[in-house]
């Protein structure tokens, strides 16, 4: 069952200043209204995995991992592989995240960047199939909130997107049904490079890449992914509070036009 | 069950959906108030072959005590989809899904209850999908805001939801479940139609910014004309439960 989150409680002042400097058109770290933080972005940190990826947005840090592994493919679609993102809010990350099975926010933030990857088409799921109707390949993207300073939604979807794009596999070869690899490497069949930018909305301001603090005294937020073609995927809408029919156009337009930036700084950490 | 191997032609020549409807129509909404017994307030609706009971109970004592808001009432939500309710069992146990659907649904009604009258109590709303049939979501935001209504816990106003969509390359108005499963997008909205706020929207599939506005603005239309049989149905609920009492105190004069 969902709940009323019990939130720490925000000084008064400090929800104030963030409120009344935005409108002013100013934000608490200097920063444009539809400006994002300065983001790192390293790839194949982790050897063990068949891609990883590292996001620094400011202070927010999420590690990546993709793994590929040989499982069973769903009943109505039998010719493709699957696709399963998983998030956890480590508890080493905030004093707000504890030990335990996924909470609902950790569910939405899984299942937010799924939307986006499974909706944009970004993994040729056809080429995962092995043996239709029986054996598939399933890629499984592990998201690791290891810092939480706000925006975990565009991070998490940033970082999945690069260790996608570094994920490699072992060639393959297929006699009697079993799956013989070769010590060649091919990299995953990625077609699409969807990227999230979520905004939230405090007083009247619509701003991008909210940190912690401007999440803490945010009214709702709304995120948008889209595709290479500048095709919306996925929406979500958050929090307990609302947007005007003309905020939730205005987001859109913004997403839309930030994203291929975005976009090509994930290919350029990635060396595409 | 495979989507390759039964294709269905979405959209006729004539331009009609697979049960008949236009693009811009909406399967017709039964809804009713106060069909359950024990609930503070209760609703009932239907929409194509969706068949959705909704129970409010509260505000009441928070429990467990360590639960409770001290500002404010804590709302509480759960979207349960019944076993039976789709083509294959599903688990009775909450899926990611419906813990994600608890929690937009929970965040699409936060904005409508005053939830600052009742400090330290739980609002609890429960969602049964008895029949699952495409836009469940949304007939059950629909209800939920009309068994909270039915509750008489005070509210700003109702929340009216309504979905579009996609199917053969045309903006759709409430996909029913063989559209959702072929279509190529999907997009629940909620608004509050006396303030004319957005407090739901979810979107997946592939929609141009064209294409997106266009349904935006459709959805939003459709949760007007929703909000309307809302009020409808909650002043025929008033009006029946006026004849009741009235009737009732009838006989009492005769004696004195």
């Amino acid at each position: 069952m969902s709940s009323t989150p019990h939130l720490p409680p925000v000084a008064a002042i400090a929800q104030k200043t963030v409120t009344d400097m935005l409108a002013l058109g100013r934000r608490m770290d200097d920063r444009g209204l539809h400006e994002f933080r300065e983001m790192k972005l390293e790839v194949g940190l982790i050897e063990r995995a068949c891609g990883s990826a590292l996001i620094n947005l400011g202070k927010t840090k999420v590690m990546v991992g993709v793994k590929v592994e040989e499982g069973q493919p769903f009943p109505d679609t039998p010719g493709e592989g699957v696709l399963t993102v998983n998030a956890e809010l480590v508890p080493l990350a905030s004093p707000l995240f504890e030990p335990g099975p996924p909470n609902e926010n950790a569910i939405e933030l899984a299942r937010v960047v799924d939307r986006g990857i499974r909706e944009s088409k970004a993994i040729d799921l056809k080429a995962l199939c092995i043996e239709q109707g029986k054996k598939v390949f399933i890629v499984f993207i592990d998201i690791y909130v290891l810092d939480h300073d706000g925006n975990l939604i565009d991070a998490s979807s940033i970082a999945s997107l690069a260790a996608l794009l570094n994920a490699k596999m072992n060639d393959y070869e297929i006699e009697n049904g079993q799956v013989v690899y070769k010590s060649t490497l091919r990299p995953l069949p990625i077609r699409d490079h969807p990227v999230a930018i979520t905004l939230a909305k405090i007083g009247k301001s619509l701003i991008i890449d909210p940190s912690l603090g401007e999440e803490q005294v945010m009214n709702a937020r709304l995120t948008i992914t889209s595709n290479k073609d500048g095709r919306i995927c996925a929406m979500q809408k958050g929090g307990t509070g609302t947007l005007t029919v003309e905020e939730v156009r205005q987001g859109v337009t913004v997403a839309l036009s930030r994203a291929p930036e975005i976009r090509s700084r994930i290919l350029g950490a990635v060396g595409m | 069950m495979n989507r390759q191997e039964v294709p269905i032609e979405l959209i006729s020549t004539d331009g009609l959906r697979i049960d008949g409807r236009r693009l811009d129509e909406s399967r017709p909404i039964k809804m009713e108030v106060g069909v359950l017994d024990k609930a503070d307030g209760s609703a009932y609706v239907e929409q194509g072959k969706n068949r959705i009971l909704i129970a409010v109970y509260g505000p009441r004592e928070a429990h467990p005590k360590h639960m409770a808001l001290p500002h404010r009432a804590s709302l509480r939500c759960r979207y349960h989809m019944a076993p039976f309710s789709t083509p294959e069992r599903k688990s009775p146990a909450p899926s990611r899904r419906e813990q994600e659907l608890s929690k937009v649904i929970r965040e699409a009604l936060e904005p409508a209850v005053l939830s600052e009258y009742y400090p330290r109590t739980t609002i609890d709303m429960f969602i049964e999908v008895l029949q699952s049939d495409g836009g469940t979501r949304c007939a059950g935001i629909t209800g939920a805001s009309l068994a909270l209504s039915d509750a008489g816990i005070p509210m700003r106003g109702l929340v009216a939801a309504s979905a579009v969509g996609k199917i053969a390359g045309r903006i759709a108005l409430d996909l029913s479940d063989a559209e959702d499963k072929q279509g190529e997008a999907d997009m629940p909205v909620a608004i509050m139609p006396k303030s004319d706020v957005v407090t739901l929207l979810q979107m997946d599939g592939n929609l141009t910014y064209e294409e997106f506005e266009r349904g935006f603005e459709l959805a939003v239309r459709t949760c007007h004309e929703i909000h309307e049989q809302q009020k409808t149905v909650l002043k025929e609920r008033y009006l029946a439960i006026k004849e009741e009492v009235e009737e009732k105190s009838e006989p009492r004069k005769e004696e004195e």
